[in-house]
């Protein structure tokens, strides 16, 4: 009895898969369950700080990023002897502020985090599906190249990577990008053949939906769950990435602000001047985990299996 | 003296959306070689409330009791290492699912040796002799060769088996089977209860059977408790109770087996469901689903005495008639 | 299980062909004349030029050329460094120890602490015990590790004075190579203190590459405990009276381990990755900070051979890992 009426609940919420009322109901319980998530909810906020911050720099920053003023090497922050209430965080080796360059570094890292997943999930996710669902040599030749890239530590290829595109942002971030996407491509290839058989796409094939619409209209959104979490997921390995990539010196070059380059010009000045190395690492700690809070608590509320009854 | 007696047993489960009365003020009692059958749907608490008594339930699962003895001994006061050395030994169990209540990781010797090192002072070697005794004992063949199999290469019957052995392996007073046919096939169900029956007249053991069904209970159980949404409604010897059952759910229960089923063949059916968290009813639990209730059944039921069953009921049963209105009817021919 | 294993390998030949055909692109992907690059800073002559065009067959059509690559590989011929002019296969097997010296130590802190926390966190469920935990390995799993390892220097290096900043041991030491272990070259030399040296300088770096690993087993234990506490057969350990130490640490364990071995396997990779960025911090002479000045150096042909060699050796350490699965999971053991 109550099998029936399951079965017959799914069948609907497929049918109604495009309508407003029953999207909303989804989002709702997601939400609900989001929003249950302490830690979830402070990764939210303080990534929607983080956001404000680098969308507003221009207004907030005190200093222009690369203003090098010469009476002002290395100041400490504020709070410390020697310090300047002008150089809230101190100056840098040449005299930029750093608090402003932090404020503006969020727009690069936010920026790469975008870029990265935009490129490896929209990459990904039609890799994948064209592996799903038609399957054959294509997938299995698909599904081997995958294994080859992820046979290699992530941050080894990208570096190799950029030492063939030549060192820069653009370069680093494309790399990374390749390097992420396997992840996506396995994620879609999965979902879509748990998906491609279920009663919902065959009836939609029997009414003569063609490939494309069968792809990416009918089976597309069933999967987009996981491979959200796994977008969020990759955002923050993406910031990560870049600033390693950075601080070893193959990514963004200075004086770019980006955090991670802002780490390597400091390096030398790591026992003299704490706070040039402190805060750059401490905004990508705080960023990163932001968003691995927010990713947690995603996975959380989107898997059935952890919610309470 | 009874082997186990308990008293006004409740348990609470602590969920997400409050308080939810799983068992609620159950009386159990059973005595020394005694199969005790306790029937009921999902639902009506009846392995809650043994896995209360082993202790085996979460920490959100809150037990009171009035008084939980077994063998002259009061597990209420006593502490959880004393407890431990009473589980396993004296009162063992066995489960449901038998396919996954083996830890797959171990071999079938190890589990069964494991309840004989931690419950007596066998060395290895007599375990193992005793290990092979005991899987001769239920019946599974070559059990020299089975000794180093893991679940996953047994069937569900031979699973069951090997479970039935582990319970047994420290002669325990006590054995609890939760359901233990359920997941078997038909075939299978009768050969495992065949061989809890021998086993309980053979080794002096007494036997709680959880079970849902009429038909098991017909074939082992010397008594019977009923239970239904977390309460006893009624408790007789077997015969009577099929004979004559004194609560309406009992009744209907009954009604229900196929054997009985009405000359054209249609199978009645109890409509409704057992209430849940938040629908109880206000008054006698079976009230929505009684086809006897009065208005007085939603203000409460009343426990009736041993001749009437236990039944917790204004208007129980006798002969498939409610007591006043034989009285009516009895009054009324006068 | 050897069938099994030999599936996994072959498995593996088709991902080794590709991973070579990567090895062997990049030097034909990177911008500008290979031999101009190979020849590095000082250029070459016109004749010397067409001579080392024949020496390395890039006149040869390319799929020749990538087979006379694969014989190459395959009689243990991994190119020459421009730079050093020594084979790269020699110079990595000299490097090499180092970095194992620090991954394993690294991997045996992040298992030694990462287990009995994600255990402690899964029994604990929901208590300020479990989400400390778990807010500290969150925190561990969105580490920049660079910056940490430069925060560590300047408390431990800068502040506390109690560590040096980089290499493996004192210069004040000096001892043949036996085994490529610091740790144990250390004590067969016999001087006094080398040992306490190499320690003091293996400490940092082992923290900071165990980190992001020990949340990710912290993490996935806690995780894979908790699906293992709710199953049956934890439920059938306690019924036999077992103590919580042994229900816990024996028959949960156990079955949660198989999960998290593949994750400590997949960890090499990682702990791969994150010795590149370690070894350039503490300047531990190791493959990742060889990789990365070959990188800058422009020795091409070091990268190339050094990321086959790489790939291949994480290859290797994923089959051990299928090995010990294998080995661990009884499903799979035949």
């Amino acid at each position: 009895m109550t099998d029936t009426s399951q079965i017959v609940e799914e069948d609907l919420e497929h049918v109604e898969e495009h309508a407003g009322p029953a999207r909303r109901g989804r989002l709702g319980e997601f939400w609900y369950y989001f929003s249950q998530n302490r830690g979830a909810v402070t990764g939210l906020v303080v990534f929607t700080i983080i956001v404000l911050v680098a969308l507003f720099a221009p207004l907030i920053a005190p200093h222009s990023p690369s203003l090098q003023n010469r009476d002002a090497f290395l100041v400490p922050p504020f709070w410390q002897e020697g310090g300047n209430a002008a150089y809230i965080l101190g100056t840098d080796a040449v005299g930029r502020d750093i608090l402003s360059r932090l404020i503006f570094g969020a727009r690069f890292s936010l920026f790469i985090g975008v870029f990265v997943v935009v490129l490896a999930m929209t990459t990904g996710i039609i890799i994948g599906l064209i592996a799903g669902y038609v399957r054959g040599w294509v997938d299995t030749a698909i599904m081997r190249v995958m294994d080859v890239i992820l046979a290699f530590p992530s941050l080894l290829l990208a570096l190799v990577l950029v030492a063939i595109l030549g060192p820069g942002l653009l370069n680093a971030m494309i790399a990374i990008a390749l390097v992420l996407q396997p992840h996506f491509v396995r994620l879609t290839r999965a979902s879509v053949m748990s998906e491609r058989n279920r009663e919902y796409v065959i009836s939609s094939r029997v009414a003569g939906a063609g490939v494309f619409r069968l792809m990416f209209i009918t089976i597309l959104p069933n999967c987009m769950a996981p491979l959200i979490v796994q977008g969020t997921l990759s955002f923050s390995n993406a910031i990560l990435d870049a600033a390693a990539l950075g601080f070893l010196g193959m990514g963004a070059q200075p004086p770019t602000p980006e955090w991670g380059t802002m780490l390597a010009e400091a390096r030398e000045f790591i026992l003299r001047a704490w706070w040039v190395v402190t805060f750059p690492g401490l905004a990508i700690l705080v960023t990163v985990l932001a968003i691995n809070l927010m990713g947690d608590g995603m996975r959380d509320a989107l898997d059935p299996r952890l919610k309470k009854s | 003296m009874s082997l186990l007696e308990i008293r006004n047993l409740s348990v609470t489960f602590d969920t997400a959306s409050g308080p939810f009365r799983a068992v609620d003020g159950v009386d159990v009692s059973v005595d020394a070689r005694e199969i005790l059958s306790i029937v009921g749907e999902s639902g009506s608490g009846k392995s809650v409330s043994m896995l209360a008594l082993m202790g085996l339930l979460p920490d959100t699962a809150t037990v009171t009791a009035d008084m939980m003895r077994f063998d002259g001994r009061d597990l209420l006061t006593m502490t959880k290492r004393q407890k431990r050395s009473v589980i396993g030994r004296d009162i063992a169990m066995i489960f449901q699912e038998p396919m996954s209540s083996l830890n797959p990781c171990f071999t079938v010797e190890f589990q069964i040796s494991e309840m004989l090192r931690r419950h007596t002072d066998l060395d290895r070697s007599a375990r193992r002799k005793r290990a092979i005794e005991l899987m001769e004992a239920v019946g599974i063949p070559s059990p020299e060769k089975r000794l180093g199999t893991f679940p996953h290469q047994l069937s569900g019957g031979m699973s069951q088996r090997v479970m039935i052995a582990m319970a047994t392996s420290c002669r325990p007073k006590l054995l609890i089977a939760d359901e233990p046919t359920t997941a078997l096939d038909v075939t299978i169900q009768a050969q495992i209860l065949d061989l809890l029956k021998d086993l309980c007249a053979d080794n002096d053991m007494a036997l709680v059977l959880i079970t849902h069904d009429m038909g098991v209970v017909a074939q082992m159980a010397d008594r019977v408790q009923v239970q239904y949404a977390g309460q006893k409604v009624e408790e007789q010897q077997v015969r009577p109770l099929f004979a004559d059952p004194h609560h309406p759910y009992t009744a209907a229960l009954l009604s229900a087996l196929p054997e009985r089923a009405t000359a054209r063949g249609h199978l009645p059916s109890i409509r409704g469901v057992v209430p849940g968290q938040f629908d109880r009813p206000p008054g006698c639990l079976f009230e929505p689903r009684c086809s006897f209730a009065v208005e007085s059944c939603r203000r409460g039921a009343e426990r009736q005495g041993p001749d009437l069953g236990y039944a917790l009921c204004n208007r129980p049963l006798i002969n498939g008639v409610p007591a006043d209105e034989r009285v009516a009817d009895a009054q009324v021919k006068a | 299980m050897i069938r099994f294993l030999l599936r996994k390998f072959g498995l593996l030949i088709p991902t080794f062909i590709g991973v070579s055909i990567i090895a062997f692109a990049f030097i034909r992907l990177l911008p500008g004349d290979p031999i101009t690059l190979l020849a590095g800073e000082r250029g070459v002559s016109a004749e010397r030029y067409e001579a080392l065009q024949a020496a390395y067959g890039f006149d040869k059509p390319i799929i020749v050329q990538y087979v006379n690559y694969l014989g190459d590989i395959l009689q243990g011929d991994f190119g020459t460094s421009i730079v050093t002019k020594r084979p790269v296969l020699e110079e990595f097997m000299q490097l090499f120890p180092a970095t194992l010296e620090l991954s394993i130590c690294a991997i045996i802190l992040a298992t030694a602490i990462g287990i009995p926390a994600g255990i402690l966190a899964a029994v604990r469920r929901g208590s300020f015990t479990d989400q400390s935990i778990m807010g500290v390995a969150l925190v561990g799993y969105s580490m920049p590790i660079f910056w940490w390892g430069l925060l560590l220097i300047i408390l431990f290096s800068g502040v506390l004075q109690w560590t040096p900043v980089s290499g493996r041991i004192s210069l004040l030491y000096y001892f043949p190579q036996v085994t490529g272990f610091m740790l144990i070259d250390s004590l067969l030399s016999g001087q006094a203190g080398a040992f306490k040296s190499a320690v003091s300088h293996l400490i940092l770096p082992t923290i900071v590459l165990a980190t992001i690993p020990l949340a990710v087993i912290a993490r996935q234990t806690r995780s894979a405990m908790l699906e293992v506490l709710s199953e049956d057969y934890v439920r059938t350990a306690r019924s036999k009276g077992l103590g919580p130490f042994r229900v816990i640490g024996l028959h949960a364990l156990r079955n949660a381990l198989i999960p998290v071995v593949t994750t400590i396997g997949l960890q090499v990779g990682v702990l791969l990755a994150g010795a590149i960025l370690t070894e350039s911090i503490f300047s531990w002479p190791g493959i990742g900070k060889w990789m990365v000045d070959s990188v800058f150096k422009r020795d091409y042909s070091v990268v190339q051979g050094g990321l086959l060699l790489i790939a291949g050796m994480i290859m290797l350490v994923n089959l051990l890992v299928d090995l010990v699965y294998g080995l661990i999971n009884p499903r799979i053991r035949r």
